[in-house]
Parts: structure tokens; C-alpha cells; sequence
């Protein structure tokens, strides 16, 4: 089955409903159905392999997608951010490809690869005007591949993450009920286009026929400017965007953003100050906090409004916790925490995040991550509460291993994050002639606060926590190193650390 | 029959979409439903005529058969003989 069932549903139910805002201009299902099906013309014409997205998000992610799917070649998203040699690394590995965006850049850097290149303006152009009626076409069956996303590649060279129409659908069917939008639903989509939750995200709006608003660029300013004149319901963000929009409210509270009921974030660590100031600002909005990744075609486990409001209002320290969980697996997924010999843990106990089902594909192109019984190693280290609620520790690769001792950085960040003048915290492992590593931190000192001592960092985490924990160094920085996501690069801070 | 075959009602508008098989006879209005649509429509079995509705999924109660309907009709499904029910989604708090 195909991907492009979920547009041609949409299109079928309702043809001339606007399906998408982007740049101001307004599409509908019908437009987008019939441009896709241009773009399978533009694929069968060009010989293509694949189909290429070098661009911010428009009309063409749409597009594109779901024209390869009805060609039967997989669409692949590109990190427009990437750096010229590793960019041209990766449009070599799916040549000939159909690249849909920086014409002059592509040309440039991968000319020789035998790629038929696009501007994006005249790509959604052709498309649409080159459309035969679906009749005279047989698209192909959706057996394959439908998305390659290649990871980001912090520790290797990047991985060709594959989707399968098989594990999308999955998602989609389990998840979302068709049609169930109401006429004013409007989900404002600002995540880059080759990020697992902008696929999944368009897949769900256009699926439940809730209007997409496309921020190609974010900024806080731009995001509350379409909130209001929009009236968006839902949008989704990363921890450090929503900290930016509430600092763009503070200074100017002149958006209206009452038309807002769903906020979903994920993608990194949600400080829980900028939480608990956000549950102020949108009251009326419900919460939810997603935890997915690529390889498992998005969301796996959800901690939703209500989850979000009980931890809020609870003197139980145990559920006011769940305020930084990943909140419990969705109903479609199995999860289960393993020690490093594959066996599952009781509650509390803290090992590899594990997960099983129909939308994780756990497949590469040169292998699949899978075991023998359908299991996919996240490569995340966390533990479950009683009642299921997971708790997120780092990747596994991230644990400080000091002396046989397993050690979670976010334990001890957790820790230096309630100290009033720390803005933000990371530890690392160093390396130790003693204990093969040991703990190293890196310190962000909050504006207008004076630097606490090293010695007062130290006993801060000896008051708290097991004396393993103590760090051997403490570095104190400007800033820590994010990427555009939100994700904290640890590996550039263990160079900070080592340096 | 294999997953990803589009089947048509012989007796009404429905057009459903093959997620899951397994042995049988799916029929939509009371009539074995097929891949090209007869140049004569089959009669409406009244006692399949509660109608199909777009973008459900229909299961059997063995869990063998998984029908998403892609265009609503009067017919309603069944395999040899016994309707099917629809399976609900579980819809997540808009995570994306």
C-alpha cells in the first residue's frame, strides 16, 4: 500500500478544502494531489532514483513526497545546512536523483553526479501543468521504500535511515482517524523538512484534513505573527523554540495566541522552567511532550495535556517528576527497557530504550537494525516508572562509565539545573588514569549571576547524589553547543571538556 | 488477493483498500466485491446495506482481515457471509 492513498483520500473527500499556507499562498487537496502526480511524469522523464529536497519547507515537500511515492522512488530530505563536501557525499550515494531546490549549489558541488536539478519555483510549476489524468497511469503499489533520511552522523559517517510505506501507514492508521479535523483546524509546521516530525507531521495533517501553515524559517516573531493571523490550533516545536517564543511574549504581548489548543514538543531535552513558564502563557492550550525517532517513523511515547496538568498540580514528588518523562508508550508500540545482555529491567532500573511495532522500521540501507524478534535498539539510555512513564537519561553512548560504574549525565545536569545562578549544565565523560572516565561538566552561569565555585559545584552534586557523581572537572562556558533542532551536542562539549 | 489491492463493490459505490487477508470471500451489499467493476451492478442485499464509510477501517472478529475504506457506498462488508466492524484509531494529543 501507498503512501499517496493518504492525498488521494484527502482529495477525494474533499478537493477544493485548503490543505496548505505557505508564503501566502493557499492550496488545495486537489492542487496538491495533481501536482504530485505531474511530479511522477518528471521522475519517469528524468531516469531519477530518488527524489531530493535541498530546501526550506514549501509546497514542494508535499509535492515531492508524495510524487516519488507514486513513482516508486524514495524521497529524500536534505540537510540544506550541511557543509558543501559532505552534502555532495550524500547527493553521490542516491544519484541519479531528481534534486528539487539550491540549483546553483547543487551544479557546484555535485555537477558531475549525473543529477537533473530544479529550482523549487519552477519544480511546483512543471508539476503542475504536466499532468496526464490518473487513468491513463499505473503508480506504483507502495512496497518499497517511501522516505531515506540520512541521520546526522554526530559519531559516523551519516546512516541511509529507510521508511517503508508499510511502517508509515502503520503510524498514520494506528494514530490518526481520517477526517477528523474540524474546518478550522490549522497546524503550524516549522520543523526543517528533513526531520522525521515534518514528514510525519504532513502526513497527519493532510491524513485528518487539518490545514497546514508552513513557517519555512523560524523565528519567534514570525511563529506569533502566524498564530494570530492564522488562528493556528496546533503546532509543534523544539524545547529551545518554545523558550524563544515566550521571551518574544514577554517583550511584546501584542499577538493573539487564545485560537491555540495543542502545543507538542520534542526533539531534545524540555527545561523544565521553560515548561512550567509555557503551562502559564497558553493555559488554554494542552501540553504534549513526543518522544520519536527516525527510525521509528515518529512518536513512540507521549506525556499528553493531561499527564501534564496532574504532574503540575501533584505533592507526590514521583508524578511531579513525570513533568520531565517522555511520558508513556502510545497504544500502537511496545516498549521495554534492556540491560546490555538484552534483558528486560523491572521498573526503576535504567538501561537501553527498546520498541517494537508496525511503524518502527529500524532499518538502514546497508542493514537493518532489527532483532530477531522485531525489536530496535534506540540507542537511548532510560528507565520506566511503575506506571510506565520513561525517563530519558542520554544515549547509551553518552553514559560516563567510571570504573564499572554506569553513570547518567542527566542525573547529574538534573541536579545543577536547580542551582539559581546555572542557566545550564552538561556532563561528559573525561577521560581518568584512575577510572578509565570519569565525570566531567560544562556550566553556563545564568546573566547577572555571579560564577559559583568549582568547590561549591562539586559538594552541590556530593549533597545530592553518590560520590561517583562528583565531577573531576568543571568548566564554566558561554553557551553550550545546540544544533538547529535543539539537540545538545555532547560530543563538541567532551572537547570542551578535554581541551 | 494481497494487501494493497483496491477492491470495488458490485453492488454500490465502495471502494476499499486491502491492509490485511487472509482465506475468504470479501463482499460489500451482499456480492463478492472485485478489482474491475461489472458492466452490471449485482442487487443490494438488504441485509447488507448499512453503508461503508470513507477512511474507516473494517475488521473481521478473528482479526484476519483489514479493510480501509477508500469511497463510501450503500453496501456495507462483510467476508463469506458475516459483517465486519470497524476499527478505530487511537487518536494521539496532536503530537505532530
Amino acid at each position: 500500500m501507498n503512501i499517496a492513498l493518504l492525498l488521494e483520500m484527502a482529495a477525494e473527500a474533499a478537493p477544493d478544502r485548503v490543505a496548505l499556507v505557505c508564503d501566502g499562498k493557499r492550496w488545495t487537496y486537489g492542487d496538491l494531489l495533481a501536482a504530485a502526480r505531474g511530479t511522477f511524469e518528471l521522475i519517469e522523464q528524468s531516469g531519477a532514483q530518488y527524489i531530493a529536497l535541498l530546501d526550506e519547507s514549501s509546497e514542494a515537500a508535499i509535492i515531492a513526497l508524495f510524487g516519488a511515492a507514486l513513482a516508486g522512488v524514495p524521497y529524500c530530505p536534505l540537510n540544506y545546512r550541511l557543509a558543501d563536501e559532505d552534502l555532495a557525499g550524500l547527493l553521490e550515494r542516491i544519484a541519479p536523483a531528481l534534486v528539487i531546490g539550491d540549483e546553483e549549489r547543487v551544479t557546484r558541488i555535485a555537477g558531475d553526479q549525473g543529477h537533473t536539478v530544479y529550482a523549487r519555483e519552477l519544480f511546483t510549476l512543471t508539476a503542475q501543468e504536466c499532468w496526464p489524468s490518473a487513468e491513463e497511469r499505473e503508480y506504483d503499489p507502495g512496497e518499497g521504500v517511501a522516505v531515506q533520511l540520512f541521520t546526522s552522523g554526530t559519531t559516523a559517517a551519516p546512516k541511509a535511515a529507510i521508511l517503508r510505506h508499510s511502517n508509515l501507514l502503520g503510524y498514520i492508521f494506528g494514530t490518526v482517524e481520517f477526517a477528523a479535523a474540524d474546518d478550522a483546524d490549522a497546524a503550524l509546521v516549522v520543523v526543517p523538512p528533513y526531520h522525521i516530525a515534518g514528514i510525519s507531521a504532513l502526513m497527519s495533517s493532510i491524513y485528518s484534513l487539518r490545514r497546514i501553515v508552513m513557517l519555512p524559517s523560524f523565528s519567534p516573531d514570525g511563529w506569533l505573527k502566524l498564530v494570530d493571523e492564522e488562528r493556528i490550533t496546533n503546532a509543534f516545536v523544539v524545547p529551545t523554540m518554545l523558550g524563544r517564543i515566550i521571551d518574544a511574549m514577554d517583550k511584546n504581548a501584542g499577538r493573539d495566541v487564545s485560537s491555540l489548543r495543542a502545543i507538542a514538543y520534542g526533539g531534545g531535552k524540555m527545561p523544565l522552567e521553560v515548561i512550567q513558564k509555557a503551562l502559564e502563557r497558553f493555559p488554554q492550550a494542552g501540553f504534549t511532550n513526543a518522544y520519536g525517532l527516525t527510525e521509528t517513523s515518529s512518536t513512540i511515547a507521549l506525556l499528553g495535556p493531561e499527564d501534564h496538568r496532574a504532574a503540575l498540580a501533584s505533592d507526590d514528588p514521583a508524578v511531579r517528576a513525570r513533568l520531565t518523562s517522555l511520558g508513556q508508550a502510545i497504544p500502537t508500540v511496545e516498549i521495554q527497557i534492556r540491560d546490555e545482555e538484552g534483558r528486560a529491567l523491572p521498573p526503576g532500573e535504567a538501561g537501553e530504550i527498546f520498541v517494537r511495532g508496525e511503524q518502527v522500521s529500524g532499518e538502514y540501507k546497508e542493514k537493518s537494525a532489527l532483532d530477531s524478534e522485531g525489536w530496535f535498539p534506540t540507542r537511548d539510555a532510560g528507565y520506566m516508572d511503575e506506571d510506565g512513564y520513561i525517563f530519558l537519561s542520554g544515549r547509551a553512548d553518552d553514559v560516563i562509565v567510571r570504573g564499572g560504574e554506569n553513570l547518567s549525565p542527566g542525573e547529574i545536569e538534573d541536579v545543577l539545573l536547580e542551582h539559581p545562578a546555572i542557566a545550564d549544565a552538561c556532563a561528559a565523560a573525561v577521560p581518568s588514569v584512575e577510572w578509565g572516565e570519569a565525570v566531567g561538566v560544562a556550566v553556563v552561569v545564568r546573566d547577572g549571576n555571579a560564577q559559583p565555585s568549582e568547590t561549591e559545584v562539586k559538594e552541590m552534586i556530593r549533597a545530592r547524589l553518590r560520590s561517583s557523581r562528583v565531577p573531576d572537572k568543571v568548566v564554566f562556558v558561554q553557551e553550550l553547543p545546540y544544533n538547529e533542532m535543539g539537540k545538545l551536542l555532547r560530543r563538541e562539549v567532551k572537547k570542551l571538556l578535554t581541551a | 488477493m494481497k494487501p494493497g489491492i483496491r477492491l470495488k463493490s458490485a453492488a454500490c459505490d465502495t471502494e476499499v483498500m486491502v491492509i490485511r487477508c487472509g482465506d475468504g470471500t470479501v463482499e460489500c451489499g451482499g456480492a463478492p466485491m472485485v478489482e474491475a467493476k461489472p458492466a452490471e451492478a449485482a442487487p443490494l442485499s438488504p441485509d447488507f446495506s448499512g453503508g461503508s464509510l470513507m477512511g474507516k477501517r473494517y475488521v473481521d472478529a478473528n482479526d484476519k482481515f483489514e479493510l480501509l475504506c477508500v469511497k463510501p457506498g450503500k453496501g456495507s462488508l462483510a467476508v463469506d457471509g458475516v459483517a465486519l466492524v470497524t476499527k478505530d484509531a487511537k487518536p494521539l494529543p496532536a503530537s505532530d
